[in-house]
């Protein structure tokens, strides 16, 4: 119950923007959660092999290719194929206002644009992370 | 000295008093890049200059004051957007619009899909084709962006780096069918690998065969294509990837001093090619800090080419650019302040004496550019240009003692990280950028100065306004329309690209590809070869993907 949250950050898509996703990266680590990398230009399979074998709490997304609509609906449908429903799938990156509610009705239960405090994505994990392992006991 | 004391004086009796009733805003006053600026700057401060030495008149040695005898009073920098969405069709009518505002030159935006060379049929192109620019696939494309676009009186950007060789192939093939000399040709392509290693993720061979591609573009284009830019070093993208202005200036000097160096090796005439090396920055918040930044650039670079590589021609000496505006200061919260963002931080390129400027429009935090808010960003550029009088006089801001020190301040940091570049190589900058690149030494300086800034803006130490300071609720923020791009594009990209593969000369393809391939393993100029692939509509796929059989395909190792 009280291991550390486990966080796999992933670059999928073709772009190469990773700023924001090491900038997150380290804040969680600093906030005391165990982050996993997984480099850039990965695919919605490689994305979920690794967070399987790393067994994480948390999936967060980096996309600022435009193509997060493509990504987010392959890597939804294959984690309900290898049922992992206790995982938080989290978004990042730049996401049109009206893609939100199509991405929160595939599963992606927190989206994080530019000028988001990285303090508000700690807080957010801890709660939703915490929410869910309660379900799970 | 005098002022020395006068000075002393004037803090003992008139600042220390008044400190005391009325502290200043705040302890520590630093720029984006957490450099500390000083609350006053006099003579002391830049007792060191030489006037003849250090700055010099424009358009002569060592150019701090430009690189033009008349600079903006002859003739204004160009205004280059750039475009590119969609398919060539779409992005065909953009540029005519754009010719038709006033532009003067082009500037091409592609697709990741292109970016990476891959084709638009690729699994991994799936969702991204035609969004981030325009998809480009083969030489057909390339017949529809420029259709009724003479080569002869435009010069045209190419934002492209891995499959730059492919695309330039494609622009002197353009120009070879409507008859334009290749001679005449005028433009830039990126083709700088080394920032895409360091900072902007794009590549597809691994950095030492990516830069003998580049040499290999050198090599062909100081002969055919005289008036080109084969390469636009590039420190816009290691600035958004988060570094300092000094990393961004010492990062991308020591690229290009990389690649002087690689070009030696092969053994080119460095007065034949300096010249058709340009240059690529950012312009971000900090003002004056951009403004020592760029005239710093052009010091260290000329001191460099003349005394390090010894180019005897004056135009070798020369350090030209491009400026984009800062595309990280865009903030998705009160869009419209991004207005104001764009102007200041385009006055300070006009004010550095940039070549060609590209502003930024509004709503890019949100997705790709109306044609609206295009026209605003266009707009600030010609009303900085007509109405401003800022481009009336050259350098208007040398002898400001604060802008003197801080182009000296800037200039000394920036050499010392060209020195660790140096040390890391045994002596050889390219040797050091490789080895720099291969134990992230550049991206874990990157990431570093990132994370420090985020902190800051975090802890209330920079302001970002609507964003940590003068923020309103989301439900009243002002909602911008936004470009959508049509996914019908990438299943009519695929369709041209199926139809241009039945109708080719499928043996000319094969042939081109194979002796691409047997010039790329015997170390050849790739050049020759690309170009005849190109013409008989090889993809950019499938050029890119004998490269990757003879070099091998990069990929970075992950690290935080």
């Amino acid at each position: 119950m009280n291991r550390p949250i486990r966080v796999l950050m992933a670059k999928a898509g073709l772009d190469g923007h990773d700023r924001g996703v090491k900038v997150v990266a380290r804040a969680l680590r600093d906030a005391g959660m165990e982050v996993i990398y997984t480099g850039l230009h990965n695919t919605p399979e490689q994305v979920i092999k690794a967070a399987l074998q790393e067994d994480v709490d948390v999936i967060g997304l980096s996309i600022l290719s435009g193509a997060h609509l493509t990504i987010f609906r392959k890597l939804t449908e294959l984690m309900k194929q290898y049922g992992m429903d206790d995982v938080l799938l989290l978004g990042g990156g730049i996401i049109p206002d009206e893609d939100k509610p199509i991405l929160e009705a595939m599963g992606v239960k927190g989206l994080f644009g530019p000028g988001t405090s990285t303090q508000e994505i700690v807080e957010f994990i801890r709660r939703e992370v915490q929410k869910l392992r309660a379900v799970g006991v | 000295m005098k002022t020395q004391s006068e000075k002393e004086r004037w803090e003992r009796e008139t600042l220390e008093p008044f400190l005391k009733r009325s502290p200043e805003r705040r302890e520590r006053f630093i720029t984006v890049s957490n450099e500390e600026i000083g609350r006053l700057y006099t003579p002391e401060d830049i007792k060191d200059l030489d006037y003849e030495r250090d700055l010099g008149y424009p358009g002569e040695y060592p150019y701090t004051r430009g690189v033009y005898p008349t600079m903006y009073r002859g003739r204004l920098w160009t205004m280059r957007q750039f475009a590119g969405f969609g398919g060539p069709e779409e992005t065909n009518q953009r540029f005519k619009y754009l010719l038709k505002e006033g532009q003067t030159g082009l500037s091409t935006a592609f697709d990741m899909p292109t970016l990476m060379g891959l084709d638009s049929d690729h699994p991994l192109a799936d969702g991204e084709v035609g969004v981030e620019g325009v998809a480009v696939d083969t030489l057909r494309d390339f017949e529809i962006l420029f259709d009724g676009i003479p080569l002869d009186q435009v010069s045209t950007s190419f934002t492209i780096n891995p499959s730059a060789p492919v695309i330039y192939a494609m622009y002197i093939a353009i120009g070879d069918q409507q008859g334009v000399p290749r001679e005449k040709l005028r433009g830039t392509i990126q083709n700088d690998m080394l920032k895409e290693f360091i900072a902007q993720k794009e590549w597809v061979v691994p950095p030492r065969p990516s830069v003998d591609l580049i040499v290999d573009v050198f090599e062909f284009g100081i002969r055919e294509t005289p008036k080109f830019n084969l390469i636009s070093i590039s420190g816009y993208h290691i600035r958004e990837a988060g570094s300092t202005a000094v990393q961004e200036l010492a990062f991308t000097l020591a690229d290009g001093m990389a690649y002087v160096e690689a070009a030696l090796q092969r053994g080119l005439d460095l007065d034949a090619l300096a010249p058709q090396l340009s240059f690529f920055f950012n312009s971000h918040n900090s003002f004056f800090e951009e403004i020592a930044k760029f005239r710093a650039a052009r010091r260290i670079w000329a001191r460099a080419l003349r005394e390090r590589y010894g180019a005897k021609n004056p135009e070798s000496w020369k350090l030209r650019f491009h400026t984009q505006t800062a595309g990280c200061t865009l903030t998705e919260q009160q869009p419209l302040n991004n207005i104001i963002r764009v102007t200041i931080q385009a006055l300070a390129a006009v004010l550095g004496g940039t070549q060609s400027l590209h502003t930024n429009s509004y709503d890019e935090a949100l997705a790709l550019p109306t044609e609206e808010a295009v026209r605003i960003a266009l707009r600030t550029q010609q009303i900085i240009a007509y109405e401003s009088g800022v481009a009336d006089t050259i350098d208007p801001l040398a002898g400001s003692y604060f802008v003197e020190a801080l182009t000296n301040e800037i200039e000394r940091k920036a050499l010392e990280y060209i020195r660790k570049i140096e040390r890391l190589g045994n002596g050889s900058i390219l040797e050091g950028v490789f080895r720099g690149i291969e134990q992230g030494f550049f991206q874990r300086e990157i990431a570093q100065a990132a994370y420090e800034y985020q902190k800051q803006v975090e802890s209330g130490e920079q302001i970002i306004v609507g964003v940590n300071k003068y923020t309103i609720p989301k439900e009243q923020d002002q909602k911008v329309p936004t470009l959508k791009i049509d996914p019908e594009v990438q299943r009519r990209q695929i369709e041209r690209l199926k139809r241009v593969r039945q109708e080719r000369d499928a043996r000319a393809v094969e042939r081109a590809l194979a002796r691409l391939e047997e010039a790329a393993r015997q170390r050849q100029n790739t050049m020759p070869y690309i170009l005849e692939a190109v013409k008989a509509y090889a993809s950019v796929g499938e050029i890119m993907e004998v490269l990757k059989k003879v070099h091998g395909a990069y990929r970075e190792p992950a690290m935080v």
